[in-house]
């Protein structure tokens, strides 16, 4: 019993035993492989990636498997496994101009330099359930191109040639970027931080945000300039060679929100930018922390803080879904000796509170 | 998705007629009440909200088998999302289906009017994403409903005079507020303000369809909508220094297409099928067959 002080070890070990017999489910039906997850689950194991700061498809099937699909318990398993990895350095910036996309889209043209190409995507699919996959889920080939896909410069780019959007605020060559996993977050934070902690933050709360946003909560009057998905290399410099190699590929997905600014005293009217990176294929997630980023830049651009989107103490201090579950179902935890010290205190209110009436009732009698 | 199996066992129109009857009855109370937000019972639909839903459920209420649909999405037949709803109604209502303005009698459409004078005969359903006007002065539903109950608008000319105070001019350029049939203020839905002026006065039904707000509103046919402005800055549509690169159309909306990355661009019709109609009849733009813009973007 959850009471018994002494003997919970044995109770918290047969707790376990019965969950991992749980996780197996019907021992009838074949287990899951890791990778059949990874190839099978692939939004589900890049959303763990995102959110758990871990580029592992492999660790990342793995943990969804042990946490039985859990997201944020995975994203656990993963940030606990993260933290025991030794620190080499920082790689160089990505140059996402260079990605190998197979998917890249802009609403803002119709067409523009490198195509729309719509790439693998559930968009403009019907969503009706496909009662064929249940008995047989092999799908036709896809179809091939023979043309090569063309150079896709970056829509902002396009719009920087006429100065229509600001400059990317950049930071000074050589300046270091901050590191939310080794140093605490300070308010107000810089950009750099504030990206990194809706980065992993959780994509539910940050596209609840983003979307308070579009409802007049923070209106930022978004429009998505870019989507890219694809293969991006990512290069290191060793200090002892003092040149970059190449550590390997990871696939991302960019967003870049084109966002109206009327100007301020400083600044001219033009398109500004909200920014938006995750792992692997979550479009979702870079366009919720794309709307995120440009509404929690409302100090930097002058305009009034009055919603929660903008208000970065809000937004950065909740964003990490394991910061929120690890306290809200910290209520789980025995609280009995506090609980104990306000029942004491309750009762003797309450014991002062009936003596008080019966003096008051008593003195009105007597008046 | 499988494209054989999923025809059968709909509903004409995907949607069951009960529901149907019910945006039905939304739809007649917006007409009675021209500008004004009803609210109904809006339905998950097979595409997500803020993609059509709305204006799908409206165009399955008023869709009859004998009907033609046209889809446009920024003014284009061949835009994916009205690719995707046109098939949608080919597949779970089989009705006829065109991209000729002319031969529609039910068009749905998501930030444009046709350019082309519509018909009485004609149904114009728009896909709304937000429809409360005031919605980005005042964020509460509560606040904003009483403010239309009391035709309390000065919000929303006080945002346009702060505008002008700012900028010299008013600064909304798509969603332009307007006032229908001198009561309501309305959104007409984030259409260019260039499209306003087909609004007023048109001959046929107007219908907007907001799905994940659960909001149906109507212009019913020639009625007077009148953009919001002020006496001495009259309501103004935007304007483009040159004609259709394709078909030499002047007074239409452009879209700005970006021919490479060294700053070439040249401006089309955003309605594809004027421009197709247009140089069907002969009429020739400078860089007609000398871009290879003959088919849209996917």
């Amino acid at each position: 019993m959850y009471v018994a002080v002494k003997g919970g070890e044995a109770a918290i070990a047969n707790a376990h035993r019965l969950l991992d017999h749980e996780r197996r489910g019907d021992p009838s039906v074949p287990e899951l492989s890791i990778a059949q997850i990874r190839e099978q689950m692939t939004l589900l194991v890049d959303r763990v990636m995102t959110e758990g700061s871990l580029y592992d498809p492999d660790l990342a099937a793995l943990a969804l498997k042990q946490a039985r699909g859990d997201i944020i318990e995975a994203v656990f398993l993963v940030r606990a496994f993260r933290t025991t990895l030794p620190r080499f350095g920082y790689s160089q910036p990505m140059d996402t101009d260079a990605m190998f996309a197979m998917r890249r889209i802009s609403a803002i043209y119709k067409d523009l330099p490198g195509g729309q190409v719509l790439g693998p995507t559930f968009d403009y699919t019907h969503r009706l359930i496909d009662f064929n996959l249940a008995a047989n889920g092999e799908p036709p080939t896809p179809k091939e191109s023979d043309s090569a896909l063309a150079g896709m410069p970056h829509v902002t780019g396009l719009l920087d040639q006429e100065g229509l959007i600001e400059r990317e605020p950049g930071a000074e060559e050589g300046s270091p970027v901050g590191d939310l996993t080794r140093d605490p977050l300070d308010f107000p934070a810089g950009r750099d931080l504030r990206l990194q902690a809706l980065a992993r933050g959780d994509e539910g709360f940050i596209l609840a945000l983003g979307y308070s946003t579009q409802r007049g909560f923070g209106r930022t009057h978004p429009f998505t300039g870019e989507i890219r998905v694809g293969e991006v290399e990512i290069e290191y410099v060793p200090e002892e060679l003092g040149f970059a190699v190449l550590l390997g590929d990871v696939v991302l997905t960019e967003c870049e929100m084109i966002n109206q600014f009327k100007g301020s005293a400083s600044a001219p009217p033009q398109f500004t930018r909200g920014y938006g990176l995750a792992f692997g294929r979550g479009e979702r997630k870079a366009m919720a922390m794309a709307l995120v980023d440009r509404a929690l830049r409302a100090r930097e651009l002058g305009e009034d803080i009055k919603a929660p989107a903008q208000d970065e103490e809000f937004v950065l201090a909740h964003c990490d879904n394991l910061q929120s579950t690890g306290f809200v179902e910290h209520l789980k935890l025995p609280h009995y000796v506090d609980f104990q010290a306000e029942l004491e205190l309750v009762r003797r209110m309450r014991a002062a509170h009936a003596e008080n009436r019966m003096d008051d009732e008593a003195l009105e009698a007597a008046e | 998705m499988n494209e054989t199996a999923t025809a059968s066992g709909y509903n004409f129109a995907y949607l069951d007629e009960q529901t149907k009857r019910m945006i039905r009855r939304a739809i007649l109370k917006a007409i009675a009440i021209p500008g004004y937000q009803v609210p109904f019972a809006s339905r998950e639909m097979p595409m997500p909200y803020g993609w059509g839903t709305g204006g799908v459920q409206v165009t399955a209420a008023v869709l009859g088998p004998d009907d033609t649909l046209k889809v446009i999405d920024q003014g284009s037949d061949d835009t994916t999302n009205a690719v995707s709803i046109r098939k949608f109604f080919e597949r779970t209502a089989g009705v006829k289906t065109t991209t000729k303005t002319t031969d529609a009698s039910v068009i749905q459409t998501r930030h444009r009017v046709p350019e082309e004078k519509l018909r009485a005969d004609q149904i114009l359903v728009y896909q709304v994403p937000i429809p409360e006007p005031l919605r980005f002065l005042e964020p509460r539903e509560t606040e904003t409903r009483q403010l239309h109950a009391l035709a309390e608008y000065g919000l929303m000319h006080v945002k346009l005079y702060e505008d002008i105070a700012r900028h010299g001019r008013i600064a909304t350029t798509y969603a332009y507020p307007v006032e229908v049939a001198g009561r309501y203020v309305m959104d007409p839905s984030p259409v260019p303000k260039f499209d306003n002026p087909k609004i007023g006065d048109c001959a046929a039904l107007q219908l907007y369809g907001a799905g994940r707000e659960k909001r149906i509103y109507a212009v019913p046919p020639h009625t007077k909508v009148k953009s919001l402005d002020f006496e001495d800055h009259p309501f103004r549509v935007q304007t483009f220094r040159e004609p259709c690169a394709l078909c030499a159309a002047e007074d239409v909306y452009l879209d700005e297409v970006v021919l490479d990355d060294r700053g070439g661009r040249m401006f089309v019709c955003s309605d594809t099928d004027y421009c197709e109609q247009r140089r069907t009849d002969g009429h020739r733009g400078k860089m007609l067959g000398k871009v290879p813009l003959g088919g849209e973007a996917a």
